[in-house]
């Protein structure tokens, strides 16, 4: 689960990188760097869960 | 913006960048007052010498590959290509700052500049891992920070690179603005450090078996508000040096940067103030003081665009997230940051990335840029890609990095040594021999 958190937040980062180079309209760019962001931030609460998970666990 | 050569400078300005850059060591030695004030006693010399050690790696590193790898707007650079638009990634200078004029250019301050505020940035980890992080390791981590994560993402932000260039690429407002270093200084500093607390795990003691956090108070308050003072002083020099060096401010409108500093802090101290009075019936100085450091950091990023009100409600917004987000980090998230550098600093700053977003209209006129053919809608958007970028970017490569040198020197002081204090796990001698007794708050382990 923190591995997979740890590379949801680059994937997150291409699929901004990719908006701003391949969408020209306004709404539809907005809308997948939001979606970049929120791919980001998932594997952020990932990562999270992963680290509270393994210090539970070594408690 | 107004195109920079990268050597042309008015005197007036020259004059006026040195001077404000040599305030900033005041902001090296107030942060360094309150992470120590903010560790236990046990540690306070460590902490005291490891800011030393830090602070000068990171200017050696920094003279060695860092300026080269960052660069500055006019500078060589490496350059990509895609689908029609160029990609400045990364700067082309040589190292050991060879070719670099030391003659009072804009190049040249910018390096001094640099120096300092690599340094700062180093710092705020040591805060968020104190009592705790090996003299060593510490070291080690801050050469990669200075060498490679630090400049890379300044080059991009203040090197010309493609964040700074979002405007004329993409048509994204003026392109990621950040005048003092709200994302790179303050937000790289501050996502190392929740690297480091991910990596280094609590503070022996610090949670019971049932994962409720105890309260584990700082030894001195009085170096803590000291150094929020001295903070001031140096950040103010940095987001003046910043404002003229990044954002092409004139020396009229330094005064406007200084107004927006001081309000911004003052705004976070007061809202810090009243909402830990609210709370917990008294105010709290240990929370108030991280809600003026966060008010100072999110200050950085708009000093020099937004107004003074704006910069006022910046700040009451920054004084009110650090307070919550502290006991919310610690208590919620097991994250145990001695020193509130997550929130103040990492978080602190990305509020005044987006901060900037908010304003865009005032950005422009700022800038001098208010005409038809620049539209301030896609200001937002430019400094959520910034903020996507140190979440999807900066926080996973430093945390690679550092998880690294912990596989090949572990960071960590034995946790059977803690309970004995850093001090003299790494020094031999503690901060205060002739009074040092403490009650052992380990008892429960």
């Amino acid at each position: 689960m923190k591995i997979t958190g740890l590379l949801m937040m680059p994937a997150g980062w291409f699929i901004v990188l990719a908006a701003l180079v391949l969408l020209r309209a306004t709404l539809a760019r907005n809308i997948f760097v939001t979606a970049g962001l929120g791919v980001e931030i998932l594997g952020l609460v990932l990562f999270t869960r992963a680290h509270l998970m393994a210090k539970g666990g070594n408690e | 913006m107004t195109p920079q050569s990268p050597l042309a400078m008015p005197e007036v300005s020259q004059a006026l960048c040195i001077f404000f850059i040599l305030l900033l060591p005041l902001a090296l030695a107030g942060l360094a007052l309150i992470n120590t004030g903010l560790s236990r006693l046990r540690s306070a010399a460590h902490s005291m010498m490891s800011t030393l050690c830090v602070v000068a790696v990171a200017a050696v590193a920094y003279f060695v590959v860092g300026f080269a790898w960052q660069g500055y707007p006019g500078l060589a650079s490496h350059t990509l290509n895609i689908f029609g638009k160029e990609w400045n990634w990364l700067g082309a200078g040589r190292f050991f700052l060879r070719g670099v004029p030391l003659d009072g250019s804009r190049v040249s301050l910018a390096v001094l500049l640099q120096l300092f505020s690599v340094g700062l940035a180093a710092l705020i980890p040591l805060g968020a891992a104190a009592e705790r992080w090996r003299l060593r390791a510490c070291c080690l981590s801050t050469a990669l920070l200075a060498g490679i994560t630090y400049p890379l993402f300044a080059h991009w932000v203040w090197g010309g690179g493609w964040l700074a260039s979002l405007g004329a690429n993409f048509g994204l407002g003026l392109g990621f603005l950040d005048a003092g270093g709200s994302s790179t200084v303050q937000a790289v500093g501050g996502l190392t450090a929740l690297s480091m607390v991910w990596l280094l795990g609590p503070r022996r003691g610090k949670y019971n078996l049932e994962g409720m956090p105890a309260a584990l108070p700082g030894h001195n308050t009085v170096y803590v508000l000291f150094g929020c003072v001295l903070s001031l002083v140096g950040w103010m020099g940095l987001n003046c040096a910043g404002s003229i060096l990044f954002a092409g401010a004139p020396p009229g409108r330094i005064v406007q940067v200084a107004v927006n500093t001081l309000l911004s802090a003052s705004g976070a101290v007061l809202a810090a103030a009243a909402i830990t009075r609210y709370r917990f019936g008294k105010p709290d100085a240990s929370l108030s003081a991280n809600g003026w450091v966060c008010g100072l950091v999110a200050s950085s990023a708009g000093c020099a665009f937004v107004p003074p009100a704006a910069a006022l409600l910046i700040g009451l917004v920054a004084g009110a997230l650090v307070t919550y987000t502290v006991a919310w980090m610690e208590a919620r998230l097991g994250l145990d940051d001695p020193a509130g550098a997550i929130s103040v600093h990492a978080l602190g700053g990305i509020w005044g990335i987006l901060a900037v977003g908010l304003f865009p209209r005032a950005a422009l006129v700022a800038t001098g840029a208010a005409t038809p053919a620049v539209a301030p809608s896609g200001q937002m958007l430019a400094q959520v890609v910034g903020v996507a970028t140190l979440v999807g970017f900066v926080l996973p490569l430093t945390y690679s990095l550092n998880w690294l040198i912990d596989r090949i020197f572990p960071q960590r002081i034995p946790p059977e040594e803690e309970r004995h204090g850093a001090d003299l796990y790494e020094l031999g001698a503690g901060a205060y021999p002739e009074f040092q007794t403490h009650t052992d708050e380990f008892s429960q382990w």
